[in-house]
């Protein structure tokens, strides 16, 4: 597979985990009274002051055939993590983890009790007020949610380069190709490679700009 | 009074940048006024005899050391890129040559420091490696050093080509960015094995190790060069003489190196 399709392979796996994880985690911490929540929230928005060579370097031990989740990994006779495909996503999740979590708690957050309380009053039970009320409601945080996690994977580069070991049609995304060919004075092969990915991100953006009113976290009545 | 108020703000943080830019100027100024200090881009796999021969000279000399590591080609690259280095000290002689035509290096500057030499190393003692561990193939991950950027790369290559298991064995190649990266990815046990330098394992006591005959790859010649800014700095200059002393070649034959 060439690095531009992997990459946009592991943008779309890695986006629909997250919206699997991180939307019941989002709604977790925006009804949670637990004196824990500030501690979570820190955790949940690590990575996004952490270096990326931090959370690859971490991961490379961490997922190594020797390591606590790569051991375990290999006992549920899992394919070794590191160096592989799957590796890549388990990296992504965690790397991109905040660009989901965080617009789609605001946009819990920003729904208030009052729509909630009147569908209890109504019969609604717990999962259903979720379903039905609290997520259509929710649905341009879960947009823009969806967006931000999608592009931030697709401008991926420490966590891949400290896990992926550079395979092409595996773990050669087109971030690490582009540093490839740089450094092998490829520049032609760099720029084709570049250019897609600013037409990308341009298009990215202007769909999201197009259809409503931006990436505003904070406002999704 | 609202403009007053925001008036004496601004000046309160116009004298804190000053108070914070200052110094650092000051500082910057005297970074320049240093003048000794060699900087040397050196190939991933000579960094540990380096990490050796850099305080001998520093303590011979005078002068201060820095080292700057990375892959032969990626030190080039940047060189090209006008990367203020001094010295090249290259894990090839076909980098410091491109350097040389391209008038980027001292012409005649150009001398062979070493040899090195290529090995398949695992971190797990007792193991029998050969070219018959690289024909069974069992196992998950080889790491080789990227063969485009890193010499120890491409002679590895060549030795899978030259043993006819290339083709075999490229689904479980796993490429480090220099022979530095490719030695952590085996050392930390992601990958099982790597062909990594003689002069890393050098002094590691564990492990299992071959030593990869050097017919089977074209020869490891290490070449320094003097770059082109550098031509007549003394401290570089004065490296290069203490690189071809004896106490340097001394260290350089302990981490596994043969000398011209």
């Amino acid at each position: 597979m060439s690095p531009f399709l992997l990459t946009l392979r592991l943008a779309a796996v890695t986006t629909a985990w997250l919206l699997v994880l991180g939307t019941p985690l989002a709604w977790w911490l925006s009804r949670t009274r637990t004196r824990w929540k500030a501690p979570l929230e820190a955790v949940v928005a690590l990575p996004l002051v952490l270096p990326p060579t931090v959370l690859g370097f971490y991961l490379l031990l961490a997922l190594a055939p020797q390591g606590p989740v790569g051991r375990t990994w290999a006992a549920l006779g899992g394919e070794p993590l590191v160096f592989s495909f799957a590796g890549l996503v388990v990296g992504s999740v965690l790397y991109s983890l905040p660009f989901v979590v965080q617009p789609l708690q605001a946009s819990f957050e920003t729904i208030g009790r009052a729509p909630l309380e009147a569908a209890a009053t109504l019969g609604a039970g717990p999962l259903d007020r979720f379903w039905s009320v609290a997520l259509p409601l929710a649905r341009r945080g879960a947009l823009t949610a969806a967006v931000l996690g999608f592009a931030h994977t697709v401008g991926e580069f420490g966590v891949v380069l400290m896990l992926g070991g550079n395979i092409p049609g595996r773990t050669r995304v087109v971030s690490i190709a582009i540093y490839n060919r740089v450094e092998a004075l490829d520049y032609a092969a760099a720029h084709r490679l570049s250019l897609l990915l600013v037409g990308l991100s341009f298009a990215t953006l202007l769909v999201v700009y197009g259809t409503g009113r931006g990436l505003r976290w904070r406002a999704s009545r | 009074m609202g403009t007053c108020a925001r008036t004496g703000v601004r000046g309160t943080g116009l004298r804190a940048v000053l108070g914070v830019l200052v110094p650092v100027l000051a500082l910057l100024a005297s970074e320049a006024a240093r003048a000794a200090t060699v900087r040397v881009a050196a190939a991933a796999s000579v960094e540990p005899a380096l990490a050796e021969i850099g305080p001998a000279f520093e303590r011979a000399t005078g002068h201060r050391l820095e080292v700057i590591g990375g892959a032969t080609g990626k030190l080039t690259t940047q060189v090209i890129q006008g990367a203020p280095f001094d010295v090249l000290l290259a894990a090839d002689a076909e980098h410091p040559e491109i350097l040389e035509k391209q008038g980027l290096a001292v012409a005649g500057s150009r001398v062979s420091y070493a040899r090195g030499r290529l090995v398949l190393w695992s971190p797990h003692g007792g193991k029998n490696l050969g070219a018959g561990t690289l024909r069974a193939g069992r196992f998950a991950h080889l790491a080789i050093a990227d063969p485009a950027t890193a010499p120890y790369g491409a002679a590895a290559v060549a030795v899978l080509r030259e043993l006819r298991v290339y083709d075999a064995l490229a689904p479980k190649l796993v490429l480090g960015e220099s022979v530095g990266q490719t030695f952590a990815f085996v050392k930390s046990g992601a990958a099982e094995l790597g062909f990594v330098a003689l002069s890393q394992v050098a002094r590691e006591s564990g492990g299992s190790r071959w030593l990869v005959p050097e017919e089977l790859h074209p020869p490891l010649v290490h070449q320094a060069v003097l770059l082109s800014r550098a031509k007549d700095d003394a401290a570089a200059l004065a490296f290069l003489r203490f690189l071809a002393g004896d106490g340097a070649k001394a260290t350089l034959r302990r981490f596994g190196y043969s000398l011209p």
